[in-house]
């Protein structure tokens, strides 16, 4: 748990979502603080994913209001482009199926991540084309911050390797790495756990409380692994057909009856212990 | 091919030879001989008084079927009796994508050596520097695309009309206003570079298939706009008497207008015809290496990398803040703007140009030479050049059948190296060698 003093980062406001006659998400709304680690959690189809796309840019949401109320300035998500939404109010995602740049390196992808930011120091590419100094202090500096990252995954060793040449597990980690180098201040990750064996599933959460408590950014997480939700959240979002069912400390959501119902079911709710409320839907959906 | 046991430690065993199988195979190989030769060989029309009459050529057909059954039965035999050299196929590919990325330096350099001094090698005259020219022509072109295919993976069919806004360009301002070569180029590698920005934006959010439908079609446009808009361009007449270029002010004449000297008597030399077309050889040397430069270094800075970015995940790099509009817009702007120099370059050399030279098959051979070369890669798109153009020009003398040697090559490639002859991609930037090389600092 972190200090009870948490100011709002982002801040979901009637958030909805319809495709055609689809309602995605209805109506939800939900605050992810600063310094915090924010989880979405629900059934298979609950809208998880979907609330990440709004939040990215990747969807216009059909109502709502999302506001980052960030160090930096404060930014109203719904009205912003994609890539403008990581690049101005820095919010940086990763995606459930992992989306690097496999014939690239571990370190360009690092590199491409500071794109911007190293934009600005190329002069627009025309004083990087002149071989100005600034620009090669710029991307000294973009290096390092590369290694920095590097260490952070322990992928250092493998800088120059193609990406797609990396196991699973460190391409999980190296999108993460490659997220934090755009420089966020709220990292959404979609299911950074999924395909992780129990040892890596540790060293993420160790990773992504690192990234909490050094990096002070608010983190936002969809998870089904709930090693992962339980052992490092401090708030926890139940969405189930795309509402919001419940909100609250991890403690509050385990033993919410709402969300037993949503994972296992109306009649049985009653008799089981909440801790394996919450494990058996890893087995399978609880219809 | 059946390899038996026997065969497999290299001592073949004779007793285990299948004479029966082998000549059932020839007997078969025969058949298919013979139905391909009785006609293709058996039957010739000739010229006789009164029409065309058919001869028959039996003794043609039997020859052809017989070598082949006899050819093939002791090709059978040799298979069976062939100990397997070697389990791992060594890849012949694979092996000069390695060597060229540890040599690939020297191997420029002895290429550049070789262009720089090729009109002055022994033995080599006007025709030959000629086709060199031709040849970097394409290389310079292949360069270009190169950025836009290969780099930014924006699959461009309609290149060529890049090449024709250059050539266009240079040739109607030099003839309209009899401006210099030196400030023509420019202008015209300008005026393509904002027709490739205006073919980037209908087409930002294409990918693929659907991106090469719609380049192709503005290839086909802008050909058919210069072939009806005679009141500018001549229509299929062309632009005739473009100014030649010059060399600095000097023209290449034997005996130059009032006022103005000519190149070889400013420099005291014999008046010679090859004069111009070495100087034509070198000028587009010049312009396909800075070409060349230019690639490699703007491929070490952001905007590079983003390109590569792009074609491997435009989601991703959207994700990562990377403006996708801009960095297209770029990369069309660049590989038009290179298409743009080499058309102007083709316009001073040929002196006329029209219509016809900017068909769908020259963007189809530029594209040929990036794609054979191996996407992304410089020296790759030097080495197809040389095979594609230099090959079919050395190969006139086969005249309808170069076409076909053509297809023939490009498949076999694409079955032997289908990411292209040398699709090797060295990373951009390098963490153990700045290790390294931070360590030096850290010592001195």
């Amino acid at each position: 748990m972190n200090d009870g003093a948490a100011k709002a980062l982002l801040t979901v406001d009637h958030l909805t979502m319809r495709f055609g006659g689809l309602v995605a998400i209805d109506d939800v709304s939900f605050v992810a603080n600063d310094t915090q680690i924010t989880a979405i959690i629900g059934p298979n189809g609950a809208g998880k994913t979907t609330v990440f796309n709004c939040l990215t840019g990747f969807y216009a949401p059909t109502v709502g209001r999302l506001a980052l109320d960030a160090r930096h300035g404060m930014f109203l998500l719904e009205r912003m482009d994609d890539f403008r939404i990581t690049q101005r109010a820095r919010v940086a995602r990763t995606f459930q199926n992992i989306r690097l740049f496999p014939a690239m390196s571990v370190l360009e992808n690092l590199v491409v991540a500071q794109h911007n930011r190293l934009m600005r120091a190329s002069g627009y590419t025309i004083a990087g084309l002149l071989g100005f100094g600034s620009y090669r202090r710029a991307e000294r500096d973009a290096v390092e911050r590369a290694r920095y990252w590097l260490d952070q995954v322990r992928l250092t060793d493998r800088a120059d390797i193609n990406a797609g040449n990396l196991p699973y597990g460190a391409q999980r980690r190296l999108e993460i790495a490659r997220a934090m180098c755009t420089d966020p201040v709220l990292l959404c990750l979609d299911e950074p756990a999924a395909g992780l064996n129990p040892r890596e599933t540790a060293e993420l959460n160790e990773l992504l409380l690192f990234v909490r408590n050094d990096h002070k950014i608010g983190i936002l997480l969809i998870e089904h692994d709930m090693r992962v939700v339980m052992g490092i959240s401090d708030h926890i979002v139940v969405l189930d057909y795309g509402r919001k069912i419940s909100d609250g400390t991890p403690e509050a959501v385990r033993t919410d009856p709402a969300v037993i119902r949503a994972y296992l079911g109306e009649e049985e709710d009653e008799e089981l212990p909440p801790e394996v409320a919450a494990d058996l839907h890893l087995d399978g959906d609880g219809t | 091919m059946a390899l038996q046991d026997g065969t497999l430690n290299g001592s073949p065993a004779k007793s285990r030879l299948d004479f029966v199988g082998a000549a059932k195979g020839a007997a078969i190989a025969g058949v298919v001989a013979f139905g391909l030769t009785v006609v293709m060989v058996g039957f010739k029309t000739v010229d006789r008084p009164g029409g065309l009459g058919l001869e028959t050529r039996w003794d043609w057909v039997a020859l052809a079927v017989g070598v082949v059954v006899v050819g093939r039965f002791f090709l059978q035999l040799y298979w069976q009796v062939r100990a397997p050299k070697r389990v791992v196929r060594v890849d012949f590919g694979e092996y000069l994508a390695t060597f060229m990325a540890h040599y690939g330096k020297y191997v420029m350099g002895i290429f550049l050596v070789l262009a720089v001094g090729m009109p002055f090698l022994p033995g080599v005259g006007r025709y030959h520097v000629d086709i060199a020219t031709l040849v970097v022509t394409y290389i310079m072109l292949g360069w270009g695309l190169n950025i836009v295919v290969g780099l930014a993976g924006l699959l461009d069919l309609g290149y060529v009309a890049f090449y024709a806004v250059g050539a266009y360009s240079y040739a109607l301002i030099a003839t309209y206003y009899d401006w210099s070569f030196w400030v023509c180029l420019p202008l015209a590698g300008a005026f393509a570079a904002f027709f490739g920005i205006l073919l980037g934006f209908p087409v930002l959010r294409l990918r693929g298939d659907y991106l090469a439908i719609v380049t192709l079609g503005f290839g086909e446009i802008i050909r058919i706009i210069l072939l009806n808009w005679y009141s500018l361009t001549n229509g299929p007449d062309g632009v005739s008497n473009i100014p030649r270029p010059s060399f600095f002010g000097l023209p290449f004449e034997r005996s130059p207008p009032e006022g103005l000297e000519s190149f070889h008597s400013f420099f005291g030399i014999e008046y010679s015809s090859i004069h111009r077309i070495a100087f034509l050889y070198y000028l587009i040397l010049v312009l396909a290496l800075a070409t060349n430069a230019f690639t490699i270094r703007i491929r070490k800075l952001p905007i590079g990398r983003a390109w590569e970015a792009l074609r491997e995940d435009e989601i991703a790099c959207r994700s990562l803040g990377i403006n996708p509009t801009s960095t297209k817009l770029t990369a069309f702007a660049i590989g038009a703007m290179f298409g743009g120099f080499a058309g102007s370059f083709f316009a001073t050399r040929q002196g006329f140009i029209s219509p016809e030279s900017f068909t769908f098959i020259e963007s189809a051979v530029i594209l040929a030479i990036v794609v054979l070369g191996g996407m992304g890669s410089q020296i790759g798109v030097v080495v197809a050049a040389v095979l594609l153009i230099g090959g079919t020009e050395v190969f006139r003398e086969l005249e309808e059948y170069r076409m076909l040697a053509f297809g023939a090559a490009m498949v076999a490639i694409m079955v032997w190296r289908p990411r292209g002859l040398l699709a090797h991609r060295e990373p951009t930037l390098r963490l153990a060698q700045r290790r390294r090389s931070s360590g030096d600092e850290d010592a001195t």
